[in-house]
């Protein structure tokens, strides 16, 4: 009986809460609507708008374009709302449409669903979609041109390998991760023809145990370099990477790393010297798109139902600032490739196919 | 690439993999050879995983080398104290074990993320600086093939590990304790009659079962991801459980399945590279595991005899 009780509570206390928090939305319904200043919003996935990452680097590009518009933060200016699960994405999305804000942002490809579906429902909003299309006329599509940032860090490894063996360690095998390994793979040909790439998919973002396993083979069959573009599986990489560096602090091995600059992901000390196996990093430069899309969606020109890419010229791709372990002459190298591509002269793979054509004209 | 080479790769690989697993469905023996279902391992793991980390980055600057081992002895309390949940609501309270364990799952990731969230302002840790060293073992390693296939690039915790299913199968199978243990959970209430207090002997095994699967937690999270997040633990605990099943609810067969799992796992990995396996698309190589796994459960094991009272609370007198 006791327990019985004390369960009617608890479903009261939830309905309750249930019923509070419908009314706050309605309050924030009220009190937006103030139409005379351009304002901008965006939602974050699961990590937080300080997870080292995309939602992060989209909150600076924001930050950065309130501050140069003197915009607030808050409604009317500029804001965020974090999302705790994948539940909350459409649920944020609906409290910032209803706080007006002219520009909404969903911030990684888990929220293409929930961006395609408010979309559906609010017509004269406007939305952004990072690193996903969502083929809606006031949807912005705003992608990456990964094969591009691959290509520069493919020549960074290309021309560090002592072994001419390299690996890439893909997440899973998707159209998205094939440009980033047929870029990458395009990059080392170019520079070293004499080097081999071993691809390997792991088949998932989220093993560790698997990125690790797959890195420990490639670096016992030689390979000195590794690219992952694996998410939370390539931790794994940077793991074994790790092990193999504490085991003898000689050995010159090297992990590249994706999206953010991953220099505090190699770090590792061996009896009191610190040392880093962080090669380099391909980064996406979230907050560059952000920010040009914000601008121009200020300026009325607002590219819904386009899919817009950045590459090099747009400074949307690249390498991480963390230079440290890079040769100078391989910084120049990079330099030249990154003109010639940003000139057109090269024309970066983005799939296998494309890929072969590219090792064709290099012979 | 030789064969010897493969082998090379594979086999240390398969143990450090199965490490963890180990520690957990050693755990697992032991809540379910006393008759608790424990679908909490999972959870379980998480929190260990979370206090390994935590402690890790908190105390690496005080206890330097010495602070993955600290790590792992917190770890083992977190995760017994956490357990006790599981044993309140399953033999005090007498609630259903699997809904109990799902239970404990559902709120060691939740809590874990949302304690992340508080102490570090995000999604998840940074990544540890000290961890487990590989180390080649002195002596054993110099055994001409068996040395450099075993005991070389190694971590200590696999190899304790190992020598802890032994420990468990002597403590099981062994001693009054573990005679005591069977009994409650193949007839609790004729361990009654015989003067063994049944609730005691299920909370000991519990908390044995959190305390194991915490350090199993922290063993994974500190060899292999470094750091702790939403995915770190992702059906490891479930795969500990299986590993329990298939080898029969015995500390030595949960082991060799353990292990069996790990080399699956490594095979399905390296077979990428092996010359004629490579012609093999990833994904059968990637499934193999499960696979392999499915196929021996049904044609080798044979019947698997789950303890007699598992899964049922004992009420003292019912009949």
């Amino acid at each position: 009986m006791k327990k019985k009780r004390f369960g009617v509570a608890l479903s009261l206390m939830l309905a309750a809460g249930a019923l509070l928090g419908g009314c706050g939305q309605k309050d924030e319904n009220n009190a937006g609507g103030n139409k005379d200043t351009f304002s901008v919003a965006m939602v974050t996935d699961v990590g937080g708008v300080d997870d080292k990452s995309f939602n992060q680097s989209a909150w600076e590009g924001l930050q950065k374009f309130g501050e140069d518009n003197g915009m607030k933060k808050g409604k009317g200016g500029y804001d965020y709302l974090q999302s705790q699960s994948d539940a909350d994405y459409t649920t944020n999305l609906n409290k910032l449409v209803r706080s007006d804000f002219d520009l909404i942002y969903g911030i990684g490809f888990l929220m293409a669903d929930a961006i395609g579906e408010i979309a559906e429902q609010k017509p004269k909003a406007q939305f952004a979609i990072v690193d996903s299309v969502v083929e809606k006329p006031n949807v912005a599509s705003i992608t990456f041109k990964e094969h591009e940032g691959s290509f520069l860090v493919g020549v960074v490894a290309g021309l560090t390998t002592k072994t001419n063996k390299i690996g890439f360690v893909g997440g899973m095998e998707i159209p998205l991760i094939e440009k980033f390994e047929s870029g990458f793979r395009a990059g080392v040909k170019a520079v070293n023809p004499k080097a081999t790439v071993e691809v390997q998919y792991a088949g998932a973002f989220d093993q560790a145990d698997k990125g690790k396993a797959i890195a420990s083979s490639m670096y016992a069959s030689g390979i000195d370099v590794i690219y992952h573009a694996a998410g939370a599986t390539g931790n794994g990489v940077f793991s074994e990477a790790k092990d193999l560096k504490t085991k003898d602090p000689n050995r010159e091995l090297w992990v590249i790393g994706v999206d953010k600059d991953q220099a505090p992901e190699g770090v590792v000390k061996v009896g009191g010297k610190e040392y880093n196996v962080t090669l380099t990093s391909m980064v996406k430069r979230v907050d560059v798109a952000v920010y040009d899309v914000a601008k121009k969606t200020k300026d009325g020109q607002f590219p819904g139902g386009k899919v817009i890419e950045y590459g090099l010229p747009e400074n949307g791709v690249g390498i991480a600032p963390t230079q440290d372990n890079i040769k100078p002459e391989v910084l120049k190298a990079v330099d030249e490739w990154k003109e010639k591509i940003i000139k057109g002269e090269v024309k970066v793979p983005k799939t296998r196919d494309e890929y072969k054509e590219f090792e064709a004209t290099l012979k | 690439m030789g064969v010897f080479e493969i082998l090379q790769i594979i086999i240390p690989s398969a143990i450090f993999f199965a490490a963890p697993l180990i520690f957990t469905a050693l755990g697992g023996v032991f809540s379910e050879r006393s008759g608790v279902v424990n679908i909490g391992l999972e959870g379980l793991m998480v929190i260990g995983a979370f206090t390994g980390v935590v402690f890790n980055l908190t105390f690496a600057e005080q206890f330097g080398e010495l602070t993955p081992w600290l790590a792992l002895l917190v770890a083992m309390i977190v995760g017994a104290v956490f357990s006790l949940l599981h044993a309140v609501a399953s033999i005090s309270f007498r609630a259903d074990q699997v809904v109990s364990g799902v239970a404990i799952n559902f709120l060691a990731i939740g809590l874990s993320l949302f304690l992340v969230k508080k102490m570090y302002g995000k999604g998840q840790t940074d990544q540890i600086q000290i961890g487990f060293d590989k180390i080649d073992i002195p002596v054993l390693s110099d055994i001409p093939i068996i040395g450099p296939l075993l005991f070389e690039n190694g971590y200590i915790p696999s190899y304790i590990a190992i020598a802890l299913a032994f420990v468990v199968w002597y403590v099981i199978f062994k001693t009054p304790f573990g005679l005591r243990l069977r009994s409650v959970g193949e007839h609790p209430m004729a361990a009654d009659t015989m003067g063994i207090n049944v609730a005691r002997m299920r909370y000991i095994a519990v908390m044995l079962s959190g305390a194991l699967a915490g350090i199993g937690g922290a063993v994974y999270a500190t060899i292999i991801s470094r750091d702790f997040s939403h995915a770190t633990i992702s059906g490891h605990g479930f795969m500990a459980l299986a590993a329990m099943i298939f080898g029969k609810w015995h500390p030595l067969g949960a082991m060799g399945a353990a292990l069996f799992f790990g080399f699956a796992q490594s095979l399905s990995i390296v077979g990428q590279t092996i010359p004629f396996l490579k012609e093999v698309p990833t994904v059968y190589l990637l499934i193999a595991p499960y696979v392999l796994t499915i196929l021996a459960l049904t044609g080798f094991i044979g019947r698997a005899d789950a303890p007699k009272a598992l899964g049922t609370p004992y009420i003292k007198g019912k009949r």
